[in-house]
């Protein structure tokens, strides 16, 4: 019998970056004893690498902003898949959020008056981003865990989980092991947040780092829950190209808030070509315009001109981009030029420094004197567990979903800086919806040995493994899965290329049955790359199936075959759940918004995706 | 693959004192030479007793001259125990000689020199460096009082300008640059406060720390320059008191 | 094509022995790209601890020929060709694996601080000028290359006397919130230990995040202190005034 440690507690959270440490610190306000669960060293989850800010309507720059606005900008840019209750509530509360966070010691820049400076972004009509130059997803890390640290409750870091363990229908504990020197572990909880980003490890080209390896998404699924929405990947329009070790990585949207200009190699200003009808009217007329707008922004005043084309949304800008080079329009490495160096360079350096020092270290550009070569970067997974709006609980019981790992709130494209208060917002009220569960449940729920059991077996097979002949190395499968994803399920798609990439994820399960490793469980990447490909590979054929079941374009979903928007399947959300041993899809009607927000909505009933 | 060196040591595998490739001696090395060459030149001409006067013209060892009946030795020890405290307590000095002296450590990632009983700045007798700040307003009263001898050499016997006095005046200028841009001068004119825009008084001492903060900035160059200003323009001045320097007047 | 000869730490907990490794070199390629080049292609189980890749996280701190940086930072274009480029653990904290070491004592630490306590009814109008010191220390990526590089912690081993200077800057950032009314000078001499620094700035020269830890951190700290406990007389005009 294998060994492993045992911990108790009401509340288990599973990941560790703004969404699960928010749900953390409020469950344990609630009285709860909570305890969270990290992959890597707490601080170090992928929210650091937010970096234009927070959407919250404050109102600090433009008066005008309210939470109405703002809640009609995110649907809007979701393409009104948006679960409504989720939008609302998300741009009622981020304002008190933010406000939250400075009172536990954040520290945001500062317009001239002294309150929260807010800068624009794409898709949203006013100045609503509140930041912290272009580092605000660190700071928030940083004031979230510092809070965390005094509440009390128990962190397990480097510590990955495999396996929920459920009594019945209900969640009643996880399993897991920690990467420092795998040995197992088992969490008896009541219940179970999960808040583990997303799936950008599935994508040869990602913002995203190791640990996006889908691993909510997968457990949720194995549990029992459905994944709705999963079709809808964002890709963001500038990730840094050159050189190839860092492929991928982000250029925050914050540089084209500032003013930054997208241009091909011919130094034509492309964007502007690519604006949607339907939204043209709220960009500039002409460069003139746009160099006003800018210069107003920089300066703190108000203007009537109109904000440059860069500022489209992201799915629209990414595929402006994705379409100048393919059409040879592009950079020298397979990109465009993106120009924020007409500027005050010192302005700059301290609007967005950690751009500076990124393109200054890891490629040697100074973008303060040249363009950045950019390029789309697959970033952010709209879909995920599908949960109730206001508990943030999916169809398990118990087992609660915040952040990227959950699905609804973004529709069909998320505005930049929604995702943070994204994890304030939901994170805390996925706090509350376990506190309020726990109290209500009564008695622990048992866990099943024999679960357990099975859990251990799982993880010692790729050690029992090595030795076999038709053993396969676990990074020449991620590497296949990646050119899979990458190939047949981008930023455009058509049937024929999605039919061909489900069937070759169908062989690729094969190889993922057969993946071994050898050495011992001290911090051994390989035999954790064994179990996270099982997670990524649930997660790339939701995308797959769900993108092949929608006939339509619909924000980031692109389909060459369905160029149009269709108002008739706007009305469904596609859902994946297990069946057996196989996937299901249905179509599940959209909730539906009441007659009040509705009137929010102009009657502008569109079929072109814009 | 092939093993080239089994680790050593109880705590980590590190062998020897570093693992550095590159001359890391080299600048505590040098810091240590030049810290030496000074206090050797320095000490001979507190001592010489001579040298020191011609005209209007003093040099920075000996001013201001203090002569007491009681006191049998050179009148430099009455004065440069000042500049030399505030020196030795300097935060930028104590980094420098930290590492050239005391090897604490010799350079990063290298190790210490002896790791028994280290107290740092807590114990006897570098607690004494918190007296930093005594040492400022002494020096800021010497630096005056060197001013005072500069002008003094403009305008004695008549308004004239001599090559010393333009090296004394550039002596001057450079250690006020090092004087105010003393860490503890930058904490008394409003590092210490919390709230700089709280009311009139703050907002004046923040544009005082904020000019203290530009000259702060380079401060280890302002140390040197001025350390290498005040010996030369000594050094000078006793050439030309000793006859061997000559003294051009430019008007 | 141009190949690196890399020198990695091998072994668990202390012991073990440097590995020699070819690996291929393209263009802008980092130390950490090494590594994965070796996990990928020639040992799957080598261990290092990394997260952005991007100098943002702060996860993949080690030594790299002697000099303690982030793995992802360091260009192996800064090498000369054929240079065998050593790359060893982060010393000052316990050894687990590779290039791993178990960096829980700094969260243990964190902890002793006391947490940000702003004054009761503040309006939060707060000016850019008040806050752009605490700004900086709120660069901090958590990389403990400072912590490493150390010497009263890396040689001394006085773990138990001084935070280091990562909490100095925390410190720092926290006494200097112009909203912050908890003080913590007695904790920053005793417990934190600040005494311990004999401000020889190897802190400051690792930092990735280009922090001045001694200059606008740590001697900021000790002049408090000074203030607080060796400045008799600015103590008795500070009570006088205080009085009137």
């Amino acid at each position: 019998m294998t060994n492993y440690e045992t911990h108790e507690h009401d509340v288990l959270v599973v990941g560790a970056g703004g969404a699960g440490l928010r749900a953390a610190i409020e469950a344990s306000a609630q009285g709860m004893n909570v305890g969270l669960v990290c992959k890597s060293l707490l601080g170090k989850a992928h929210t650091v690498m937010a970096e234009g800010g927070v959407a919250a309507a404050l109102g600090n720059v433009d008066p005008e902003d309210n939470w109405e606005v703002h809640f009609q900008d995110t649907m809007n840019g979701g393409k009104m898949m948006n679960n409504w209750r989720m939008a609302q509530l998300h741009a009622q509360e981020a304002p008190d959020r933010v406000r939250e966070l400075q009172e536990w010691g954040a520290v945001f820049d500062r317009t001239n008056k002294g309150q929260i400076l807010q800068r624009a972004f794409g898709g949203h009509k006013y100045k609503r981003l509140c930041h912290v130059g272009d580092r605000t997803g660190l700071e928030m890390i940083r004031t979230l865990q510092d809070q965390g640290v005094h509440r009390g409750f128990a962190v397990y870091m480097e510590c990955a989980i495999t396996k929920l363990i459920k009594d019945g229908d209900k969640v009643s504990g996880a399993f897991g092991y920690y990467r420092e020197d795998g040995r197992y572990v088992l969490f008896k909880a009541k219940a179970i947040v999960l808040a583990t980003g997303g799936v950008g490890k599935a994508f040869t080209v990602t913002s995203n780092s190791w640990e996006y390896t889908a691993d909510g998404q997968g457990l949720a699924y194995d549990a029992g829950a459905d994944l709705i929405d999963m079709e809808f990947v964002q890709f963001h329009p500038t990730g840094m190209v050159w050189p190839p070790g860092v492929r991928g990585i982000l250029v925050t949207e914050g540089v084209r808030g500032e003013g930054g200009i997208l241009r091909n190699k011919d130094g034509y200003r492309f964007m502007r070509d690519y604006l949607p009808e339907s939204t043209k009217d709220q960009f500039s007329a002409d460069d003139a315009e746009s160099e006003r707008w800018v210069n107003a922004a920089i300066a703190g005043v108000k203007t009537n001109d109109k904000r440059p084309p860069e500022l489209s949304t992201r799915d629209n800008v990414a595929r402006a981009i994705y379409t100048e080079v393919k059409e040879g329009r592009g950079s020298p490495h397979g990109g465009v030029f993106l120009d924020i160096s007409y500027q005050d360079a010192a302005r700059v350096r301290k609007k967005l420094p950690s751009m500076y020092h990124q393109f200054k270290d890891l490629a040697d550009v100074d973008i303060t004197a040249g363009p950045m070569e950019v390029g789309p970067t697959m970033h952010y997974i709209m879909g995920g567990i599908r949960v109730d709006a206001d508990s943030q609980m999916s169809r398990v019981p118990g087992l609660f979903a915040a952040g990227e790992c959950s699905g609804g709130m973004h529709g069909a494209n998320r505005l930049g800086g929604n995702s943070l208060s994204d994890l304030i917002v939901f994170g805390r009220l996925a706090g509350v919806g376990a506190a309020d569960y726990v109290k209500k449940l009564g008695g622990a729920p048992a866990v099943p040995q024999d679960q357990v059991d099975a859990a251990i077996a799982e993880m010692e097979e790729p050690f029992r493994r090595g030795a076999d002949s038709n053993a396969k190395n676990p990074y020449d499968v991620q590497k296949k899965l990646n050119q899979i994803m990458s190939t047949y399920v981008g930023i455009f798609r058509n049937k024929e290329d999605l039919e061909t990439g489900i069937q070759k994820l169908q062989e690729l399960k094969e190889d993922v049955k057969n993946v071994a490793t050898k050495g011992s469980k001290t911090y051994n990447p390989g035999w954790h790359m064994c179990r996270d490909l099982k997670n990524m590979l649930i997660a790339s054929e939701a995308i797959a199936r769900s993108a092949l079941s929608r006939e339509e374009s619909r924000g980031a979903h692109s389909r060459t075959d369905f160029e149009q928007l269709s108002p008739e399947l706007g009305k469904y959300n596609t859902a994946i759940s297990k069946d057996g041993e196989g996937m299901k899809l249905e179509k599940t009607p959209c909730p539906v918004m009441p007659e009040d927000l509705k009137k929010l909505f102009a009657k502008k009933e569109t079929t072109h995706n814009g | 693959m092939n093993e080239t060196k089994a680790a050593t040591g109880t705590m980590h595998p590190h062998t020897g004192m570093t693992t550095r490739h590159d001359a890391w001696w080299l600048a505590p090395l040098m810091v240590a030479t030049g810290f030496t060459l000074f206090i050797v030149y320095a000490t001979y001409r507190a001592f010489e007793n001579n040298f020191y006067e011609i005209g209007a013209i003093i040099s920075p060892f000996y001013s201001p001259k203090i002569v007491l009946d009681w006191f049998p030795f050179s009148p430099a020890l009455l004065i440069l125990w000042m500049p030399a405290g505030f020196r030795a307590t300097c935060y930028y000095y104590r980094k420098a000689y930290y590492r050239a002296y005391f090897l604490t450590p010799p350079a990063c990632g290298v190790k210490v020199y002896g790791n028994k009983g280290y107290t740092g700045e807590r114990a006897f007798p570098f607690v004494l460096q918190n007296l930093h700040r005594y040492f400022f307003y002494l020096a800021v009263l010497v630096l005056t009082i060197l001013w005072y001898d500069a002008f003094k050499a403009l305008i004695e016997p008549k308004f004239h300008l001599d090559l010393v006095t333009v090296i004394m005046f550039i002596n001057c200028f450079l250690l006020s640059g090092y004087t105010f841009g003393c860490h503890a001068y930058r904490h008394l004119a409003g590092g210490g406060l919390n709230c700089f825009s709280e009311n009139e008084s703050t907002k004046q001492r923040f544009k005082i720390w904020e000019f203290v903060t530009k000259l702060n900035e380079h401060h280890m160059g302002w140390a040197w320059c001025s350390l290498f200003s005040v010996g030369f323009t000594d050094f000078y001045i006793r050439q030309v008191c000793a006859n061997v320097f000559p003294n051009p007047t430019f008007f | 094509m141009a190949e690196a000869n890399l020198k990695v730490f091998r072994g668990e907990k202390d012991s073990g022995t440097f590995e020699n490794y070819k690996v291929p070199i393209e263009e802008g390629m980092v130390v950490l790209d090494a590594i994965h080049y070796i996990q990928q292609n020639i040992d799957p189980t080598i261990a290092v601890r990394w997260n952005c890749k991007a100098a943002k996280c702060g996860s993949c701190s080690a030594e790299v020929n002697g000099r303690p940086q982030l793995l992802c930072k360091s260009r192996m274009d800064k090498f000369e060709p054929g240079e065998e480029i050593t790359v060893q653990p982060i010393k000052t904290f316990p050894h687990v694996k590779d290039l791993v070491s178990d960096v829980s004592w700094n969260y243990e630490v964190n902890k002793k601080i006391v947490p940000f306590t702003p004054k009761p009814g503040h309006n939060w109008v707060v000016y850019q000028e008040d806050i752009e010191r605490v700004q900086e220390f709120r660069k901090c990526i958590e990389c403990f290359l400072c912590q490493n590089v150390c010497h009263v912690l890396r040689d001394h081993d006085r773990k138990d006397g001084f935070y280091g200077p990562r909490f100095m800057v925390r410190l720092a950032g926290l006494e200097m919130h112009p909203v912050d009314s908890a003080n913590r000078l007695k904790m920053v001499k005793e417990d934190a230990g600040v005494g311990f620094c004999n401000i020889t700035k190897c802190c400051t020269e690792v930092c990735p995040e280009d922090i001045h830890i001694t200059d606008n951190a740590i001697i900021p700290l000790k002049e408090r202190v000074v203030d607080e406990f060796y400045d008799p007389i600015a103590k008795f005009f500070k009570s006088v005034f205080k009085a009137k």
